[in-house]
């Protein structure tokens, strides 16, 4: 069902995928926090969404045969370098305080979805066995 | 798949940290191991850490310790001729290991592994919980 909103469970199902891809992100930017020359990165929830629900256009229009759409050539356009507070003079731009609160939220809103589909489940749950 | 691929980055830092523990320990112990030529005197000893990214998945990355590196930092000459080490001149060399530097170190190795051990429990916790879902 890619590109559409499923009837029963919305967009949770995409909501976990992006957070877990976002957690791994930042797993790498914490692990990396001693890395000289590493630069973090996260992802824009908002823009990975849309790209998942199909609506975030990332090729170019085309109104002639010759014209490219540039699809596959661009980066991920929700993977951003992090602008660090505090560079580090080995150019690092992980701040480990900024990463560790980014997963926190993204832990805290991947449990809200999952809570979202628990919901759901049970209650489908209590339609079939009707107890 | 990618919830196991947190354990495997955290698991990663975990074990770059401990090996940069491991030589700040060598190093502590070290401190006092004092020789009689320049040469064969022990030197701090510190890893170097590289960002290690996958092929299969390009956007996340681990750490490996690419490998031990020793100081070029000069070692310490002191002047004790009664020492059975002592060269003709009557110096031994001391290795080049700042102390408090390397306690910087460890405090910040500690910190960083620390963080790593938070990130594997949440992502434990959040995958015990999905496997649960509607029970």
């Amino acid at each position: 069902m890619a590109g559409t909103v499923d009837p029963l469970f919305g967009i949770h199902a995409q909501a976990l995928q992006i957070q877990q891809r976002r957690m791994t992100l930042l797993a790498g930017n914490i692990a990396n926090a001693d890395t000289p020359g590493f630069q973090a990165r996260d992802l824009d929830f908002k823009t990975a969404l849309e790209q998942a629900m199909g609506n975030g256009s990332s090729t170019l229009n085309t109104d002639q045969a010759g014209h490219l759409d540039g699809a596959g050539t661009q980066a991920d356009p929700a993977l951003m370098y992090r602008v660090p507070l505090q560079p580090s003079v080995d150019g690092n731009t992980v701040d480990v305080q900024t990463e560790q609160a980014a997963f926190m939220d993204s832990a805290l809103r991947y449990q809200a979805s999952l809570s979202f589909l628990d919901g759901k489940l049970k209650s489908l749950l209590t339609a079939i066995t009707g107890e | 798949m990618s919830t196991m691929r947190i354990f495997d980055i955290a698991g990663s830092a975990m074990a770059a940290q401990s090996a940069r523990l491991n030589t700040v320990a060598s190093n502590l112990a070290n401190a006092d191991s004092v020789s009689g030529d320049a040469q064969s005197v022990y030197r701090a000893r510190m890893p170097m850490f590289q960002a290690q990214l996958d092929a299969a998945n390009p956007e996340s990355a681990g750490v490996r310790v690419l490998g031990i590196v020793e100081s070029t930092a000069e070692a310490q000459k002191r002047y004790e001729p009664g020492h059975p080490l002592a060269d003709a001149e009557g110096y031994v060399y001391a290795p080049n290991v700042n102390v408090v530097e390397e306690m910087v170190n460890m405090i910040s190795a500690s910190r960083s592994y620390q963080s790593s051990v938070e990130v594997m429990n949440t992502a434990k916790e959040l995958a015990m919980r999905t496997l649960t879902l509607g029970k």
